[in-house]
């Protein structure tokens, strides 16, 4: 049985604050199929092209066959725990400092011995379902999970170490204006939040649904626009040392490529709320979220971007726009490495076209905002890095894994 | 193609052991292993009245070499062997530096080997060497509570316990017999005696390993010469001889958990390539990282039937003067683990035991000695097994 988590206290201001130290992050170049999948909360393992045989671990030529020719293959993650232990004593900081810490040996179906690290309601003997997770240096391991959801199952201390789950942590919402923004705000709020800071841009001016979320219980309204360096460090001054997931909707779309725009204004406009607004907000609330990271049970431990899929490849008709998300991704990525010393993660939601008046001549399928919001929530509760939302996303990201000229031809 | 003919074991006639030399071990140096292995060297030089250039084989076990490997050693130490060999195989390395310089010495290629295995332990070294040890424990065991070969071997122990029907007295006794050897024998680290009440009391490491289950990581070197039989006369060495020998890797590798090593699938050709029969041995000197893989030992060597070493424990006696002598000198339970020279322990106890010239206790008519190595846990389990039948001369 699982301890239900308690609210964590306020933190008192006189004590200090826990340095973030990370389990061993070394692996080799081969072990990084399994952060692939862990990133996208696929459970794969290694398996011969040319036998079929699974194996584990990583490894460079199939051990039943010595062929070279290995992929990562979709395997069932059911097993048996064969034995479990409790370490009391580690040579690793990391670990000392959450000492007891129970692994075991899982025997999986699909045929490999995997050691594992426990959750709370596994022990030897009983079924279980494997899954691959990113732990706080950001490389994947596994987790014996319970064969069925148990009750508070994500409150256990070692699961929880490797999700980014909102329940008790507070969350600063960059654009809650958008209707992206506001269902995040709401998703959050039902996630279980202990707080929800609600960013708003021009915050005289009227939208609809800003009194409705105003009156939700345990949500903020701060003055907040991305493109406003001063506006950006404000904010950061008086809650920054609270935000324990940042989540950036901000966003700035408009149609076209190069050649129907005249002049870099409108251009100019997508960088600022896009690309900037994203250093903006990494310069003033990144050095603490990346210091908070080991500050108890609501410590910072994500930075969501929410991103469109063109961000992966240009899409021509939108095709200004694409190339100011493509900067945000590799700002994203340049994020995701200086985060990690403090185990905050970077997610990136890739989304389709947006069901918004920015995408109104658009067909179908589009994305629902609330879709994104329940992406978002279901990324942080089982701890994703990359999450593609909806058909058309999921559609762009297959097609680039199997020909990247091919869709670039086809989408232009 | 038609199945491969499995060749005959040739004997190990005319090659014989002699000068065993232990480098007494300290809990931390800060000297480097060069500083260890060249101490070792200068005491075989010492002990069989030999110059360094004298000296035309080498082979070096070590893990803290680093940057080093053997061949940097040829010069660090002015040596020019004409056979070389490296074997940093931990708790494998004395059973397999054996069986390759003997067979070199046979063939010709050398005349007397210097074998030698030395580690050092500074403060922080093992930690440094576990978070590095191999490629599959940096990927998929050491982020995993960075417990070690404690926690690995308590997955093994935990199984093995489930498995058998042994418990935690029986690993016990094991324990408790190797300290009161250690008690004779003056390069022992542990001096103090052990009960079976302290061995169950002890704290948990990682369940159910408990800490007399554990050795203890210190610096040391063991050492000894292989060489002609003729020449060990000609300088009045006492020696031992080579009756049979066995090496195996990776065998079994889908058991789930390790139960049994590579011994299982030679033992009988190693007795019978020894002429000896199975199990009739006056002592036996097991790898003992761990009492528990003593105990398995103590099956796949053939000295009890697969599954029964807790009767066999319950019905025998451990110490020198036990119906089976074990781990004579203490084993590294209680004399320490130096690295690589772990895996000399018992084989260079094993020697003076053969030769009359023990240190500590001295098993009395004592002709033939077992000796075994295990060994590389670079994921799971321990892949290398390897074990020599020795004879007094």
């Amino acid at each position: 049985m699982t301890m239900p988590l308690t609210p964590p206290k306020r933190k008192n201001p006189l004590k200090r604050t826990r340095l973030p130290v990370l389990p061993s992050g070394i692996r080799s170049r081969t072990a990084h199929l399994l952060t692939q999948a862990a990133a996208e909360g696929r459970f794969a393992l290694p398996a011969c092209n040319d036998c079929g045989a699974v194996h584990y671990p990583p490894r460079d030529a199939c051990p039943k066959c010595l062929s070279p020719r290995l992929a990562l293959k979709d395997v069932s993650p059911a097993g048996s725990v064969a034995a479990e232990t409790i370490i009391r004593t580690s040579t690793d900081a990391y670990f000392r400092e959450r000492m007891p810490w129970r692994i075991g040996t899982v025997a999986l179906d699909a045929g490999p011995a995997v050691i594992a690290h426990l959750h709370g309601d596994v022990s030897a003997g009983q079924r279980v379902r494997l899954a691959l997770k990113l732990d706080k240096s950001g490389q994947a391991v596994a987790i014996a999970l319970p064969e069925k959801e148990t009750p508070d199952m994500s409150d256990d201390p070692q699961l929880r170490e490797l999700t980014l789950d909102p329940k008790f942590r507070r969350v600063l919402v960059t654009d809650a204006r958008t209707p992206v923004g506001r269902a995040v705000v709401e998703a959050m709020v039902k996630a279980g939040a202990a707080l929800v800071f609600a960013g708003v841009p021009e915050s005289w001016k009227p939208t609809p649904g800003q009194d409705d979320l105003a009156k939700l219980k345990g949500v903020e309204i701060h003055a907040l626009d991305v493109t406003d360096t001063k506006s950006v460090q404000e904010l950061a001054a008086e809650i920054g040392a609270k935000v324990d997931i940042l989540i950036n909707t901000a966003e700035h779309v408009r149609p076209g490529g190069l050649l129907e725009r005249r002049g870099v204004q409108m251009a100019r406009e997508e960088l600022e709320a896009g690309y900037l607004g994203l250093l903006r907000l990494a310069q003033a609330f990144g050095p603490t979220m990346r210091f908070r990271g080991a500050d108890g049970v609501n410590n910072a431990c994500a930075w969501v971007n929410v991103l469109s899929v063109y961000a992966l490849t240009n899409w021509p008709a939108y095709g200004a726009h694409s190339a100011s998300q493509a900067a945000m991704l590799s700002a994203a990525q340049s994020l995701r490495a200086e985060l990690r010393p403090g185990g905050v993660r970077v997610v990136n939601v890739f989304s389709g076209p947006i069901e918004t008046e920015w995408y109104q001549p658009v067909p179908p399928p589009k994305v629902a905002p609330g879709q994104i919001a329940s992406a978002i929530v279901d990324a942080l509760k089982r701890g994703l890095e990359d999450v593609y939302v909806g058909d058309i996303a999921e559609d762009v990201r297959a097609r680039l894994a199997v020909n990247p000229k091919a869709i670039e031809r086809e989408l232009g | 193609m038609a199945a491969l003919t499995k060749a005959r074991r040739n004997g190990y006639e005319g090659v014989v052991l002699a000068a065993p030399v232990t480098v007494p071990y300290r809990r931390y140096s800060i000297n480097s292993a060069h500083w260890w292995i060249g101490r070792a060297l200068r005491g075989l030089c010492d002990a069989a009245r030999l110059s360094p250039g004298d000296l035309d084989g080498f082979s070096v076990s070590s893990f803290t070499l680093a940057p080093d490997k053997a061949i940097g050693l040829t010069q660090h130490y002015g040596l020019s062997p004409r056979w070389l060999d490296y074997i940093p195989m931990g708790g494998a390395s004395g059973v397999l530096a054996l069986r390759k310089a003997a067979r070199a010495v046979q063939a010709g290629d050398a005349s007397v080997v210097a074998c030698v295995a030395g580690d050092t332990n500074h403060v922080d070294s093992f930690r440094r060497t576990l978070s590095t040890f191999s490629r599959f424990a940096q990927d998929a065991v050491y982020p995993y509570g960075s417990g070690g070969p404690n926690a690995n071997f308590a997955l093994i122990m935990a199984n093995y316990m489930k498995l058998t029907g042994a418990t935690r007295e029986d690993t016990g006794k094991l324990a408790v017999a190797q300290r009161d050897n250690a008690l004779k024998f003056p390069h022992a680290l542990m001096k103090k005696p052990l009960t079976l009440e302290d061995y169950m009391r002890a704290r948990a490491i990682a369940d159910p390993i408990h800490l007399f289950d554990c050795v203890m990581p210190c610096a040391g070197a063991e050492a000894f010469l292989v060489m002609r039989e003729e020449d060990a006369k000609a300088h009045g060495l006492p020696f031992t001889r080579i009756l049979g020998s066995i090496e195996r890797h990776n065998a079994f590798a889908d058991d789930v958990i390790q139960y049994r090593g590579g011994w299982v699938v030679d033992i009988d050709e190693l007795y019978a390539q020894a002429g000896v029969a199975k199990g009739q041995v006056d002592f036996v000197e097991t790898y003992d990282d761990y009492p528990v893989i003593s105990m398995m030992q103590l099956e796949d060597l053939g000295l009890c039937a697969p599954g029964e070493a807790a009767a066999f424990v319950r019905a025998n006696t451990f110490t020198v003067d036990g119906t089976c002598p074990h781990n004579t000198s203490g084993g590294q339970l209680s004399v320490g683990q130096a690295g690589c020279a772990g895996g000399y322990l018992g084989l260079v106890e094993a020697i003076r035991q053969l030769t009359g010239t023990a240190l500590g206790g001295q098993v009395q008519n004592a002709r033939v000695g077992l000796v075994s190595g295990f060994g590389m846990i670079t994921y799971d389990r321990g892949l290398a097994s390897c074990a020599a039948l020795l004879g007094s001369a």
